[in-house]
């Protein structure tokens, strides 16, 4: 296998292995809370953040614990409870010492918990053998990629309210059309750099 | 409620409430596996089985969970069904295991399985639990098919891998690319709110 520099998967995650665009993760929270940019964004950096820091725990969760005593097959119990965790510390932290930025996140906070993207990270990280950098690139990265998609559909959303969409596409229907149309858009990408 | 009816709550979970058209939820995997037949529908049936049997063990142990700790217990429970597919998978469809990658795993995190154990699983008897998540694996799995055999039929003239297009058949490439996955479950979606529209609009 050839050895990926760490910079050409984070540009990667970001434009050509997208997320959403190419792998389909974090969609519910993407439709769901992709109304407004600023809340959008909000909720980008808070999965960004907890997608880079649970990747880095789960590493070393896997390859220093779990595959010495042979608990492959517990992976998905082990990361998930990490995430929740981590996340239900976070929780605690930011109440006790941001407290604007922890009523501003609210109800998506917890719900990071299930956000799709996080566990699927994680996953393909041990499923393509990353190493330990190019585990933390493909992470920050992911997020990023996460983060621009939620918030490029929040702005086209916003304007999208005005317009007269057909009866029965509305709300979801017509996100999920934008989100195809921005997929075709992304496959543009395709070019810079692939990685599998 | 002494008796419950077990069509309803079939009905409620492919059709009247379907997860996926009428919820949103469990749309991840609903997107990403639907490139080929197989896949679509032994994701439904995994699904299918981890939502039916966590439903029911949910619901048995209710009682004795206490209120603040219920999301760890839930999650714990799916993933020991998810870990028994994944094995399944792994031992009897090598293959199919390798197509699917990290989407076993992902159901876990499927807001179809979670969204039923809070809203029917934990409220209600076992029998019924079972049958909701069931009929809600069922419903999801419907949507998966009838995306898959549109893309499956255009992009390799196949179904189920065999192929029925001729030779003269020109493949859709776009069908094999990830934004065919958007475009028709919106067209679904579509489809499906009008046909529920016009009927609560006729029984009126």
């Amino acid at each position: 296998m050839i050895e990926l520099n760490p910079m050409i998967i984070f540009v990667a995650a970001i434009f050509t292995n997208n997320m959403i665009f190419s792998n389909f993760l974090g969609m519910c929270s993407y439709i769901a809370v992709s109304k407004e940019i600023t809340t959008s964004l909000g909720l980008g950096q808070a999965v960004t953040f907890v997608l880079a820091c649970t990747a880095v725990i789960n590493y070393f969760i896997y390859y220093y614990i779990l595959i010495p005593f042979n608990l492959e097959f517990l992976r998905f119990i082990i990361f998930i409870i990490s995430i929740a965790a981590f996340v239900q510390l976070l929780e605690m932290i930011l109440e006790r010492y941001l407290p604007n930025l922890y009523y501003a996140l609210g109800i998506f906070l917890p719900l990071i918990t299930v956000n799709c993207a996080i566990l699927g990270v994680s996953l393909f990280m041990i499923i393509r053998n990353y190493t330990f950098l190019q585990s933390f690139a493909f992470s920050v990265g992911s997020g990023i990629g996460w983060t621009l998609a939620i918030v490029a559909l929040a702005g086209i959303r916003q304007r999208i309210k005005i317009a007269s969409v057909p009866k029965g596409l509305q709300g979801p229907g017509i996100a999920l059309i934008t989100t195809g149309l921005m997929a075709l858009a992304f496959i543009g990408f395709s070019g810079i750099v692939q990685i599998q | 409620m002494a008796k419950f009816k077990s069509t309803k709550i079939l009905m409620d979970g492919i059709w009247n409430d379907n997860p996926v058209f009428r919820q949103l939820i469990g749309l991840c995997s609903a997107l990403a596996v639907t490139n080929l037949c197989m896949n679509s529908f032994i994701m439904g049936m995994g699904l299918t089985f981890v939502t039916g049997l966590s439903s029911f063990t949910i619901s048995l142990i209710r009682q004795f969970t206490p209120k603040h700790i219920r999301m760890m217990v839930q999650v714990l429970i799916i993933a020991v069904y998810v870990i028994i597919v994944d094995i399944f998978l792994r031992a009897y469809m090598p293959e199919l295991s390798k197509a699917l990658g990290p989407y076993v795993g992902l159901i876990i995190t499927n807001c179809i399985i979670m969204g039923r154990a809070e809203a029917y699983a934990q409220n209600n008897p076992p029998i019924p639990a079972l049958i909701d998540g069931v009929a809600n694996g069922l419903g999801y799995t419907l949507v998966l098919l009838s995306i898959a055999v549109v893309r499956e039929i255009l992009a390799f003239g196949s179904l189920f891998g065999i192929q029925i297009l001729g030779e003269g058949f020109v493949p859709w490439t776009i069908m094999i690319m990830p934004p065919s996955a958007f475009f028709l479950l919106a067209i679904i979606i579509w489809i499906t709110h009008n046909i529920q529209e016009n009927k609560s609009e006729v029984a009126k």
